[in-house]
């Protein structure tokens, strides 16, 4: 899963860095992603693995790091083969 | 309970006496000499209401966010300038309050800001960032004695000659990304302020906002531990739209009872007929209860997600529109009060010289839909909208 969302991070986070760089639990938002970029990130990964994230998550702790990302997909029963 | 009951009462007692005896007195003046409202921030301070919201054990009054609320509404009432003065200096207070995180640097400030009523000023926009205070350009910089720097271009710092302290958003450090900001809380000693601009405004002219560029050297412990985007989301932003609605309301109402005034005077020179102003009037109610309901309500969702453990309703993008939206609302909606107050009050309220003048209240509501931009807002909220569900 962790792959899935580098890929939709390379596309959408615009950062000014390789994505293959980051662990997993660097902080994105420390990385240079904007609250512009994270929208189009959270976007992606619903249209990516077919959730939907209820406003409870829509919080900047959820998505700022590939962690924290998986974790709450995991919540939301996207298994690790999805 | 009843002892905070009785604390919000006394509080409010004596703002209510100091917009009254004080801040009305002056307000003609401060606006016409687009001076600083000095009368009113020192009998603020001989009453230590500038400490209102720092808890007890700190030293300062410790009363409720919705007290202080409503303390901006009555000082609005009486003088814009002296209530956008008093919130922005609360803000700064409510932001440090809620994320204290046992810094000890930062407890002993509000002891002092308790102790010597010390009034300050923000530093939050940039030029260079569009406006978006999400970003900063300057950065904490390190100096080879511990010690770190910074040099900030601010557009505008309200009552940046007039402060004791300053409150300041900055990148971490020369290296961070714009958007990894900390807040550094620096004292009138440690920086100075060169004015880059006049100020000849339209309205909020008491607010004396000119341009500056802000240098000061200070020690790593003035940086607040929670990064700067946490402490926007749970607490400057909210509090900032929630404490200037307040004010823009106390405005908006007092252009509302000018406008009533006149009628009943009106009503009392031709007794038996409603005067054609009556109708007016009555549009200019509905008007009123709008903006009124939305400051209220807005309020209390804020009291509500503040109460829960940890803040995350705060933090979510439904809650960033919803405060998004009572900035954008109440921005707009209190001129246009103002606006139907002068055309309830005619010439009368046209002119600047009536009890029924109506002009530095729409002028200085007009400021608000630009202190931070409302397009800018928008913009924000257009993306945030792509995302949240129940909104």
């Amino acid at each position: 899963m962790n792959e899935e969302i580098r890929s939709i991070l390379r596309d959408h986070a615009r950062l000014p860095m390789d994505v293959d760089r980051l662990a997993v639990e660097s902080d994105l938002y420390q990385a240079g992603m904007t609250s512009h970029a994270s929208v189009n990130v959270m976007l992606a990964l619903e249209d990516h693995f077919d959730v939907e994230f209820p406003d409870r998550m829509l919080t900047r702790s959820v998505f700022e790091s590939i962690a924290s990302i998986a974790m709450s997909l995991e919540e939301l029963h996207v298994g690790a083969a999805a | 309970m009843s002892v905070a009951v009785d604390r919000d009462a006394t509080f409010l007692a004596s703002v209510r006496q100091i917009a009254e005896e004080v801040a009305a007195a002056h307000a003609e003046d401060v606006d016409r000499n687009a001076r600083f409202p000095a009368e009113t921030v020192m009998a603020l301070r001989d009453e230590r209401l500038m400490s209102a919201f720092i808890p007890s054990e700190l030293g300062g009054g410790g009363v409720s966010f919705a007290a202080l609320a409503a303390a901006c509404r009555e000082l609005g009432r009486r003088c814009g300038a002296s209530a956008m003065v008093f919130a922005m200096h609360q803000i700064q207070v409510v932001t440090i309050a809620r994320h204290l995180e046992d810094a000890p640097w930062f407890e002993a400030y509000l002891r002092s800001v308790a102790e010597q009523q010390r009034l300050i000023a923000s530093v939050t926009s940039e030029v260079g960032t569009g406006g978006d205070m999400g970003r900063s350009i300057a950065a904490v910089t390190p100096g080879e004695d511990g010690g770190c720097s910074f040099e900030k271009q601010a557009p505008t710092v309200s009552y940046g000659a007039h402060a004791d302290d300053l409150l300041t958003t900055l990148r971490r450090a020369p290296d961070a990304e714009p958007g990894d900001q900390v807040v550094v809380l620096t004292r009138r000693e440690q920086a100075t302020l060169e004015q880059t601009g006049t100020w000849d405004p339209l309205g909020m002219r008491g607010t004396c906002s000119p341009g500056y560029v802000v240098r000061a050297e200070f020690m790593p412990e003035q940086v607040l531990p929670t990064p700067f985007p946490k402490v926007s989301v749970e607490s400057m932003v909210p509090v900032s739209h929630i404490l200037w609605s307040h004010l823009w309301l106390g405005i908006a109402s007092d252009a509302f009872d000018r406008a009533r005034a006149f009628v009943r005077a009106a009503a009392k020179r031709t007794p038996g007929e409603t005067p054609p102003a009556a109708q007016r009037l009555s549009h200019l109610m509905s008007e009123l209860s709008l903006l009124r309901a939305e400051v209220d309500s807005a309020l209390h969702e804020f009291l509500d997600a503040s109460e829960e453990p940890g803040r995350e309703r705060l933090s979510t993008i439904a809650a960033a529109l919803r405060f998004n939206n009572l900035k954008i609302a109440a921005s707009e909606q209190a001129p246009r009060v103002c606006q139907g107050a002068m055309g309830v009050c005619g010439i009368m309220g046209f002119k600047n010289d009536t009890p029924f003048s109506i002009g530095r209240h729409l002028r200085d509501t007009m400021s608000a839909s630009l202190m931070v931009a409302n397009e800018r807002i928008h913009h924000t909220n257009a993306s945030l909208l792509l995302i949240a569900k129940d909104v």
